[in-house]
């Protein structure tokens, strides 16, 4: 094992160059712990972000050798190449702010474009609703809750690259859970919004953003679920 | 729902019908050319299986438009992640091509056939 | 690796599925014209039969059965992917299409060239 790690970093906005450090190598050894020690000890002007450090919020999500990851959750031991080399650059698909911070206002605008907000009718008078668990489309529903918007996803999906206007599997992904929740009011706009080729219809099953994802789920999946719940609002009638 | 996404989700809608199609229609043809290629193939052998068969006309006539309605939509799609080209003009383009293909196709199966 | 993030199985099948549409598109009006020669006549079309049997050629249609197999096979899988319950078996779905291609391509070599 090498002792010391030879970091290329991403300096700059999206113009910019990937900066050399020598980190040296600890035993398990997160690459966030890699950027944390170049900006403490070699570059105090490093840009980076995280929060938890333990796997659960999705901050520290940077391109690792080129392949978007949590960075918290990745072991310099596991993708760490020959002679000590490593590459971080920030996540591919949205604007660089400054080194490894990307503005990730798109990917949230693109989120409420596709209606990935809950619609209410029910207000504190009225009872709890009753949904039964096992129903299919709460399991549906259940299978891509757990998304905390890291934008692993939509950094690994080359229809985001390819089409601008593609929603992308986040924001595809949040629409089919509500979908089907039963409760939402909001699916005649929902459905609509999510059809098109900056909906659903883009996505040509890579299936990038479910091998990609930190929590397992599956975009792909939801994102075909929209294509049939979208092909039988069109067929039943268009507006 | 809204024209142009009514539109493009009865676009994906068509491409996965004939797509189904299609399924059935590729294997019977790669089955019939695996045999027919054995030992060799002539103009005589063909025209004989198919001249005056109403049964083959129609299976290829249909296998015509199935390819005519799933090429331009998927080549739609190569033009727009890859070029510049999208909108009406690509739009009109793609069902040229597929009312060419009709027409081509049926050519052939009328040449064929008759 | 230039694009880490394409190496896996789906992206590939997907690679494979979007150059054999592609060829294909390209080879169907080649190939309702080659057809089209019956109108000409028995002779017309023979003669067309008779450039095919270069060996060349014959590697070529080899090809081109690989390719319609393989867009077939992934077509297929996609359908499933699309309407079908989700199926963890992905990558079986992949090694699957590939190997019915490879048949397919195998067997038609093997018809043509067999005596």
């Amino acid at each position: 094992m090498e002792p010391t790690l030879k970091v290329s970093i991403w300096r700059g906005r999206d113009d910019g160059g990937f900066a050399q450090y020598d980190v040296p190598r600890r035993d398990s050894q997160t690459v966030l712990d890699v950027v944390t020690h170049v900006q403490r000890h070699l570059e105090p002007t490093l840009s980076y972000r995280f929060a938890c450090r333990v796997g659960m919020c999705g901050s520290c999500a940077m391109t690792v050798n080129g392949k978007a990851r949590w960075t918290c959750r990745t072991h310099v031991s596991k993708v760490v190449g020959a002679d000590g080399a490593l590459e971080i650059a920030p996540l591919a698909n949205l604007p660089v702010i400054k080194d490894l911070a990307t503005d990730m206002s798109v990917f949230f605008d693109k989120w409420a474009q596709a209606k990935g907000r809950f619609v209410g009718t029910a207000t504190r008078h009225d009872a709890f609703a009753t949904v039964a668990p096992a129903s299919p489309q709460r399991q549906a529903a259940n299978a891509g809750i757990e998304c905390i918007g890291c934008a692993v996803c939509y950094s690994a999906c080359d229809l985001v690259s390819w089409n601008p206007d593609y929603l992308g599997p986040a924001a595809l992904n949040r629409a089919w859970t509500l979908v089907n929740d039963v409760r939402d009011a909001g699916n005649e706009a929902r459905i609509e919004m999510v059809a098109g080729d900056a909906g659903c219809h883009s996505c040509h099953s890579h299936q990038s953003c479910r091998e990609h994802c930190p929590k397992s789920l599956n975009p792909t999946a939801s994102i075909a679920g929209l294509k049939r719940a979208t092909l039988a609002a069109a067929w039943k009638g268009g507006a | 729902m809204k024209f142009r996404a009514r539109a493009e989700t009865l676009l994906w809608g068509a491409q996965r019908a004939s797509a189904a199609v299609l399924g059935v229609c590729v294997l019977v043809h790669l089955v019939t050319i695996l045999y027919a290629v054995r030992g060799g193939l002539s103009g005589a052998e063909i025209l004989s299986r198919t001249r005056g068969s109403l049964g083959l006309a129609l299976f290829y006539g249909a296998f015509v438009v199935a390819v005519a309605i799933h090429a331009p939509i998927g080549l739609r799609a190569i033009l727009r992640e890859n070029t510049r080209w999208r909108g009406a003009s690509l739009d009109l383009a793609m069902a040229a091509f597929g009312a060419f293909l009709v027409w081509f196709g049926w050519r052939a199966v009328g040449g064929l056939f008759g | 690796m230039n694009r880490p993030h394409r190496a896996h199985p789906a992206w590939w099948a997907f690679a494979v599925h979007r150059v054999s549409g592609l060829a294909l598109t390209l080879f169907v009006p080649l190939h309702f014209w080659a057809l089209g020669m019956a109108i000409a006549g028995e002779a017309a079309l023979d003669g067309f039969v008779r450039w095919t049997d270069n060996p060349l050629v014959k590697l070529a249609e080899t090809g081109l059965v690989v390719l319609l197999a393989a867009h077939l096979a992934g077509g297929l899988r996609l359908l499933g992917v699309e309407f079908l319950p989700w199926s963890p078996r992905q990558k079986t779905a992949v090694a699957a299409s590939a190997g019915f291609a490879l048949a397919a391509g195998l067997l038609f070599l093997f018809n043509v060239t067999a005596a």
